[in-house]
């Protein structure tokens, strides 16, 4: 057999915070690396590559993934949004604020996924009990120690029944 | 001279928030700089040993690889300067990453691919192969090798013994003699450690993005190695994902990314991986053993404190583990000694509350221990005890509200429920426990230095070049110009991390408040007196009779008595210089000299084991900290909440595997590694109690980075005692070690 040492490339079309973009990627290229290193959206963080801490987590049609487990290829056709297309304009999403008012993070490298998490699980209309808020966002690792803090921003938009969509 | 406007102390939302919520905020692996290309580093899998051979060949063969780095290519000038120390290097000769073919460690970077992509890098890294000469055991188990353990002139000493410990001990019938092991530990900020380093080759530059915790320490590692001036490096790092003391000093992804970048003259970054996170700086691994005795009142007749700390084979790196058994508490006969075990590990490195959250650790065990043979209650037997002077120094406190510590957190926490025999509350399946403990972190302050520009806009502008790694240094530095100044916060931006702004410390020690705040309130103090200055010539009608100690700086505006004002931006209007700018260098008092400067805390736990399983919950904290003026109680409470969880990955779940025949790091990954989760943390109580500090520096605040860290793990071991009855002596405490 052949031995190839550079998989080839091929066009790929993505749905990213409502606009359509088109990029020449090889299919060993995560969702994670698409984002941060093809598009710039680096919003969207890497901290394990391995699916263990949740830094990566964005959005796919509503729903919290972690986007270091997912090749770009895979998510043809479907809705992403990551933390950069949550505000609306100016406005910040109901999240991002009760994030900036909790004080919900500290060194903020964690943030974009707690959020996306948060969004995700408004989306599941789940956190019905502290037990299940504090279990649902614990796929999202925060060295900071912003938990307590964490937990009141979610607390505080379950409660209000915020809505979560993008 | 009137401040009106309170800033300070008041609760405010982070400055940089809606960057950090939005993914605006940029970290170091996010810039892109054209033709950028991308490193992937190699590491040993041995320990000890030499590299016989290592075949770069396929690596180079794959498509988009420009070049394969190791120590048989890497340029002869790197290795002939040699000066690879950084400015926080312990005693010893620092490990130089491709310098020549030993190994020192297992996980010792050995290599890099640059390609292209970072997915081309990675795989090509993949296809390298190396052979090894490994030259014996490894040693890597601090208990297995106590009998190396060392002191010399490189160690600071221990506090000189007092009294005479031993024989106290011995006459004492009311005694306890217990070990404490506490496993190695790694920092994990969740922001990787990267560089993107830029070599301009005409000018003979660097500009580099790193992830450090004080730009200048990756200036003078970089300037050295390369033997250049230090302006002819600037170092950029204005938002840091987490540091925690990892980032105290540069890491070799910084080596790797420079010396690249010079050789091929292209941009390239170089981001660790996870696992590469676990390839250097943790903290150390530490056994302790204490001997307490008390007369039959509970007064403490002696105490004896020997540590024993890892290091590695190349560097002394050290940690004040013992000093606070001699501090802490009011005692006679006091006997301390620390000694250096040296392992084939990479060189320890400061974590959160080094030193003090280890030795607090035993020694607020063994108080406990102490105060159950005593059959005194164990907040009681902390009063008996109570130090009004430093016992190691003889030197008054600049304050200690640790009796309003002590006495908020029992209020709070309900301390008189605790019932003293273990296994006494249950609940159910569940038992249930109570313990405390009591934090102490020193309140440092450093050499500080800042530069402030005021534009006839109306924009104050501070700088220095500290870092902001979660702290809130941004917001608070912010808050303190704009109380000082007389502006709102809106009109006052506060710029770090770059090297070419005033000098400052490295982010670490919780001193980052005391030493730049006061830099920055100073150099404020003087933007005043040049506001006021230049408003006696422009307005002389006003101010040229007046004193600047009469006048008001409040809302943008110079009032003086009569209520006459003008503001900020008329008196740099009338003027053809506009704006003004001023710097200072701030440094301790000397009066600072004369008292010991603390900050204390005193941590309250509920614990609950489930009886069958051995599962360990820490449903409510309370923690009562005197940390002197709170400057932003928002931010300073996350410092504490932040502090309190590593206290408890501390004491149940953080735990470097090694394996020790290979020396290799089992669990270097973030699931095998267990840090604290949202499900791990409950209730937390954070109180801050009053305390007035005129000596400790011009602001009277402290530091609160590590001190909601020390005692809580002690705290929760001593709970996990009157919750089970079982003394767990080695952390973290498992399941297994209580079933
Ligand atoms: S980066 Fe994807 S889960 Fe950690
Ligand atoms: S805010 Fe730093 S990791 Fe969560």
């Amino acid at each position: 057999m052949e031995y190839k040492n550079y998989p080839e490339t091929h066009e790929i079309e993505l749905q990213l915070n409502g606009t359509s973009q088109k990029l020449t990627i090889s299919p060993w290229t995560t969702l994670l690396d698409a984002l941060r290193e093809y598009f710039q959206l680096t919003g969207t963080k890497k901290g394990c590559d391995h699916g263990q801490c949740g830094a990566c987590t964005v959005l796919v049609d509503g729903k919290a993934i972690n986007s270091c487990l997912s090749l770009a290829m895979m998510q043809q056709g479907k809705k992403i949004t990551t933390v950069e297309g949550l505000a609306q304009g100016e406005n910040l999403h109901p999240v991002q604020q009760a994030f900036i008012e909790h004080d919900a993070f500290q060194c903020g490298y964690c943030t974009p996924g707690q959020i996306c998490s948060t969004v995700g699980l408004l989306n599941m209309k789940k956190g019905n009990t502290p037990e299940e808020i504090r279990d649902l966002m614990s796929g999202n690792i925060c060295r900071c120690g912003a938990y307590a803090n964490i937990f009141k921003a979610v607390e505080e938009m379950v409660q209000k029944e915020v809505s979560g969509t993008p | 001279m009137k401040v009106l406007n309170n800033i300070t102390g008041v609760a405010t939302t982070r400055v940089d928030g809606r960057k950090k919520v939005t993914g605006t905020a940029p970290y170091t692996a996010e810039f892109n700089p054209a033709n950028l290309v991308h490193g992937y580093i190699v590491n040993s899998t041995i320990s000890t040993g030499t590299i016989t051979k290592i075949d770069t060949t396929k690596a180079l063969d794959v498509a988009g690889v420009r070049e394969v780095f190791t120590h048989e290519n890497a340029p002869l000038s790197v290795k002939i300067n040699a000066d690879y120390s950084d400015p926080m290097a312990p005693p010893g000769s620092p490990f130089r990453p491709l310098y020549n073919d030993q190994i020192l460690y297992n996980g010792q970077p050995i290599a890099m691919v640059v390609a292209d992509t970072f997915e081309t890098a990675r795989y090509a890294a993949g296809l390298i192969e190396v052979a090894y000469n490994t030259s014996g055991k490894s040693t890597t188990n601090i208990k297995d090798n106590l009998d190396r353990a060392f002191t010399d002139d490189d160690l600071p000493d221990p506090p000189k013994p007092r009294g005479n410990a031993k024989k106290a001990y011995q006459e004492s019938e009311i005694k306890i003699e217990a070990a404490y092991l506490q496993p190695r530990e790694y920092h994990n900020p969740m922001e990787p450690f990267a560089t993107v380093a830029q070599w301009d080759a005409d000018e003979e530059r660097f500009l580099i993005y790193d992830k450090i915790q004080g730009v200048a320490s990756s200036q003078g590692y970089i300037a050295g190695i390369f033997n250049m001036e230090k302006e002819k490096v600037r170092v950029l790092s204005e938002f840091v994902g987490g540091g925690f003391g990892s980032g105290l000093r540069p890491q070799y992804q910084l080596f790797f990314a420079a010396m690249a970048a010079k050789v091929l003259n292209l941009p390239v970054k170089v981001v660790m991986t996870r696992k590469q996170m676990f390839s250097f700086g943790h903290r150390p691994a530490c056994f302790q053993e204490f001997k307490l005795s008390t007369d039959k009142n509970g007064k403490l007749t002696s105490i004896q404190h020997k540590a024993y700390g890892e290091t590695s084979q190349f560097e002394k790196y050290t940690e004040t583990i013992v000093d606070w058994s001699g501090l802490m508490y009011a005692c006679e006969n006091v006997e301390l000694n620390y000694k250096l075990v040296p392992l084939d590990v990479y060189t320890p490195n400061d974590m959160r509350a080094p030193g003090g959250t280890t030795g607090m650790y035993g020694l607020e065990c063994a108080m406990d221990e102490l105060a159950v043979k005593a059959g005194i209650d164990p907040l009681e037997l902390r009063l008996i005890n109570y130090a009004e002077k430093d016992q190691n120094e003889g030197k008054p406190f600049s304050s200690k509200e640790l009796k309003a510590c002590y006495s908020r957190a029992a209020e709070k926490f309900g301390w008189k429920n605790r019932k003293a025999e273990p296994r006494s509350h249950k609940e159910g399946h569940t038992l249930i426990g109570y313990g405390m403990a009591t934090g102490v972190w020193e309140a440092l302050q450093q050499k500080a230095s800042a530069k402030a520009i005021f534009t006839a806009e109306g924009h104050l502008t501070v700088s220095a070049a500290t870092a902001d790694i979660g702290t809130g240094t941004y917001t608070v530095m912010a808050q303190i110009a704009a109380e000082t100044v007389g502006l709102p916060l809106e009109h006052v931006t506060f710029k770090l991390g770059d090297s070419t702004l005033p000098k400052s410390p490295i982010e670490g020690g919780s001193w980052t408040v005391s030493s730049v705040g006061s830099a920055v309130k100073m150099v404020c103090v003087s933007l005043r007196e040049k506001i006021y200055a230049r408003a006696q010539e422009t307005h002389p009608e006003l101010f040229a009779e007046s004193m600047i100690e009469d006048a008001r700086f409040e809302k943008g505006e110079l009032s003086i008595r009569d209520g006459r004002a003008v503001s900020f931006m008329e008196i740099l209007n009338a003027d053809e210089r506009k704006s003004i700018e001023t710097s200072v260098n701030s440094e301790p008092a000397e009066n600072r000299d004369n008292y010991s400067c603390y900050t204390h805390s005193c941590v309250m736990v509920e614990v609950h084991v489930d009886e069958d399983l051995g599962m360990i919950r820490v449903p409510r904290v309370v923690n009562a900290i005197a940390g002197g003026k709170i400057i932003n109680p928002k931010t300073a409470e996350s410092q504490i909440l932040g502090g309190v969880t590593w206290g408890i990955g501390m004491a149940i779940e953080e735990e470097g595997m090694m394996d020790d025949r290979e020396g290799r790091i089992m669990n270097a990954n973030l699931a095998e590694y267990h840090m604290p989760i949202n499900a791990d943390v409950q209730e937390i109580d954070v109180i801050f109690v009053e305390e007035k500090d005129e000596i400790v520096n011009p602001l009277g605040a402290k530091g609160l980075g590590e001190i909601g860290m020390v005692g809580t793990a002690a705290a929760i071991a001593n709970a996990v005692y009157n919750a089970t009855g079982k003394r767990i002596r080695e952390l973290p405490i498992t399941l297994d070690k209580l079933l």
